[in-house]
């Protein structure tokens, strides 16, 4: 019985010495946390991804508050939320926002094994990183796709996949949350993060690859070749034309498409156009929207 | 015979030197010759010629650009096509100079009788003179790595050279280029070593051979018998003896410490026989650096054999003067079967650096199916570094990088024991490989800031 009072006594004596120091210093340490921050914080998706640049959804929300006390929270948007929650974030601050343009992830390269052919087999690691890093692939582009999916492994929103039959990764533009994550994990840097556009049409070069005109057209048959008639072209200096590849401004682009039609490899390429056909009969219903 | 070896690690692949008692031929003149401006450690070189510009055998074509780079002589007589890319042993497509072959005409320069200059009689040539030469020549190793010779031979200030030491191991199974050369060439090769003694101001040398070529043991110990400053070391069979912390540590018996100490930190300067040779006709005959000893070797190919190669003959010329690929698909590697690279054109050419082109047919270059980590602690005990590989595979995998640098991944020497003995024929090397990439470029740019 005595061995019993003893450690109660004991533990009682410690357990009131340990609640005082705690309340004590829980008192004279606190750090005053703005309510807000929790706020937004329970506002924000809680994906904790980093597409918006900070390592999870609080530190996002700090910054928010931050900012907005400053009056401005532009340059900040949680990729994943969109507009929806950027405007709930606003609305909780009491302050306006523009909206910033959504992206989407694009994958600029064509090279399936019907354009690309394969020239060599790869019998390593199967993952790009390794396969960047041992030498220059299966064929004979030595900038496209590799196509073992290192893309698909860093998407946390399941939004890209390997199409079986080109061997290229594909993204699912509703999914896509535009974190940017496969844009870092390609070791080739195909993947890009462009403008959504109206109604998700848009126009881009297909391709990166930097060889001359001769040697990447004998390595895939829709590589641009840097010839610049897409250049000559544009009206709205959209396109520049550097290392024998062509590029695209998004912010230029006008989405006229005359490039598309121009283009002698068919590198650049249209995205949700309506056909052509409708076009003409000003008839475009949201069903006829077509892939191309 | 005592036999040296070095302390940790090493595998024993089987040996298939096919091509070992095979003499040296001369490989036809290709009909275009392709020079990669970027064929040695450091920074390309710069080219001194443009399109339709006449050249001849041992014209300087590219000159060095910076301290590490390294420059490039023709290898043959004729007219600069064009300065363009071609594909390269990466697979990438680097800058090039490219000659269309016409005749075979040699700069003037260039003493080609074969007697043999001797060291006692050119007392006039110093040290500085020796070095200025090896570095005008474009000497690189030839072993594989092709670092710039004349670089080794100035150690840093706070390292002290006290021997050289020639790398004859060729511990690669199938290659037999330097063997051949040691046949062929030895008293060569010990004036070489003698005017590499003399550049790098030490009093002692060192020719490491493993025990698999007694041959070569015999005549270089015979050569040098009454020679006191120069000693034959016979080794025991292992991989990879020839890297060079191998070399050093299975020689004279010291530890290189870990990057960035170099051999030459604890006193000893490692080349390649190959190399030395270089040196010898570099400086005693002023013939630049433009061919060099190369094996074309594999189980099937019809006659493998061992050839003095002009750089700049692409793979094919020399495939085909061995009887062609065999049947189906083939693996050509560019080096042996442990570290060599697997071309994906037979349009690369020769380089410095070729010392073998390894035909493997698709049976045995393939691999076998992965299967899971039994934690057997093989890779431990054979890498020779004293690394853990399973555990900076997994790291790499993981990317976990900073954990990765931590277990100091930059000391592999990425001989592929590891990899080689798994039983479970996991990828090791190639996930070490991708990572030690990732934290090299780490350091180097925390280095830059």
């Amino acid at each position: 019985m005595n061995f019993v009072l003893t450690a109660v006594c004991v533990l009682g004596a410690i357990a009131l010495v340990a609640a005082i120091v705690l309340y004590v210093v829980s008192k004279k340490f606190a750090v005053e946390e703005d309510p807000r921050i929790g706020e937004v914080t329970a506002l924000l998706p809680g994906a904790n991804c980093g597409g918006c640049g900070f390592a999870g959804c609080s530190g996002m929300a700090g910054a928010l508050v931050c900012g907005a006390d400053k009056g401005s929270i532009e340059g900040l948007v949680c990729p994943v939320g969109g507009e929806e929650v950027m405007k709930q974030v606003a609305d909780a601050l009491g302050i306006t926002v523009a909206i910033a343009e959504t992206m989407v992830a694009v994958v600029r390269c064509n090279g399936s094994c019907a354009h690309r052919p394969r020239i060599a087999a790869y019998d390593g690691l199967h993952t790009c990183a390794a396969m960047h890093a041992t030498g220059a692939g299966e064929t004979g582009c030595g900038f496209g796709c590799l196509g073992c999916g290192d893309c698909v492994e860093a998407c946390l929103f399941d939004a890209i996949h390997i199409n079986e039959e080109t061997g290229l990764p594909e993204v699912d533009e509703d999914k896509c949350t535009s974190c940017g994550a496969c844009v870092k994990a390609c070791p080739r840097h195909i993947i890009e993060l462009r403008k959504k556009g109206l109604k998700g049409r848009r126009v881009y070069v297909q391709c990166v690859n930097m060889d001359k005109g001769a040697v990447a057209k004998k390595a895939c048959e829709v590589a641009c070749i840097g010839c610049g008639k897409c250049e000559k072209v544009c009206k709205f200096e959209a396109i520049t034309i550097e290392n024998n590849l062509s590029y695209i401004d998004y912010n230029k682009c006008r989405l006229c498409t005359k490039c598309v039609d121009e283009c002698p490899t068919g590198a650049i390429v249209k995205i949700n156009f309506p056909l052509k056909k409708m076009v003409n009969t000003e008839v475009v219903s949201q069903e006829s929207e077509v892939k191309v | 015979m005592k036999l040296f070896t070095f302390r940790i690690g090493g595998v024993h692949p089987q040996e298939h030197k096919l091509t070992a008692d095979i003499p040296t031929k001369e490989a036809a003149l290709p009909k275009a010759a392709v020079f990669p401006l970027g064929q040695h450690i450091g920074a390309p070189a710069r080219p001194v010629v443009k399109r339709g510009d006449k050249v001849k055998v041992g014209t300087l074509i590219a000159e060095a650009n910076g301290f590490v780079s390294a420059p490039i002589y023709s290898s043959v007589s004729g007219t600069v096509a064009k300065i363009d890319t071609s594909i390269d042993a990466t697979g990438y497509r680097q800058p090039v100079i490219i000659i269309n072959v016409e005749g075979d005409e040699w700069e003037e320069g260039i003493d080609r009788s074969s007697e043999l200059e001797s060291i006692e009689a050119h007392p006039e040539l110093t040290a500085e003179e020796i070095i200025d030469r090896i570095k005008i020549a474009g000497i690189t190793g030839m072993g594989g790595a092709s670092f710039p010779t004349f670089i080794k031979l100035c150690p840093p200030p706070t390292a002290k050279a006290e021997c050289i030491i020639v790398n004859a191991v060729e511990c690669e199974p199938y290659i037999t280029a330097d063997y051949r050369l040691m046949m062929e060439h030895a008293a060569e090769i010990l004036v070489g070593l003698k005017l590499l003694m003399k550049a790098a101001k030490v009093e002692k040398g060192y020719i490491g051979i493993e025990e698999n070529k007694p041959k070569a043991i015999q005549l270089l110990t015979e050569l040098t018998s009454e020679d006191s400053q120069i000693t034959i070391v016979p080794l025991e069979m292992k991989y990879p003896q020839g890297g060079e912390k191998q070399l050093v540590d299975a020689v004279i018996g010291r530890q290189v410490p870990a990057p960035p100490a170099i051999p030459v930190n604890v006193g000893a300067i490692v080349q390649n026989v190959g190399t030395v040779f270089a040196v010898y006709q570099a400086v005693m005959k002023h013939k630049p650096l433009f061919e060099r000893y190369t094996t074309v070797t594999g189980e099937y190919i019809k006659q493998p054999g061992n050839f003095l190669v002009r750089m700049g003959t692409p793979f094919k010329d020399l495939i085909a003067a061995c009887g062609g690929l065999p049947e189906g698909d083939n693996k050509v590697l560019a080096g042996g079967p442990m570290m060599g690279k697997s071309v994906i054109s037979l349009e690369v050419p020769v380089t410095k650096g070729t010392n073998s082109i390894t035909v493997l047919t698709d049976a045995d270059a393939h691999r076998k199916p992965i299967e899971p980590c039994i934690r057997c602690g093989k890779c431990v005990e054979v890498c020779p570094m004293g690394l853990e590989p399973y555990l900076l595979a997994t790291l790499s995998a993981f990317k976990h990088y900073e954990r990765l640098e931590h277990e100091d991944v930059v000391s592999c020497i990425s001989c592929g024991s590891c990899q080689f003995t798994c039983p479970s024929h996991r990828p090791i090397l190639d996930n070490i490989l991708q990572g030690k990439g990732v934290v090299m470029s780490r350091i180097k740019a925390r280095n830059q800031k």
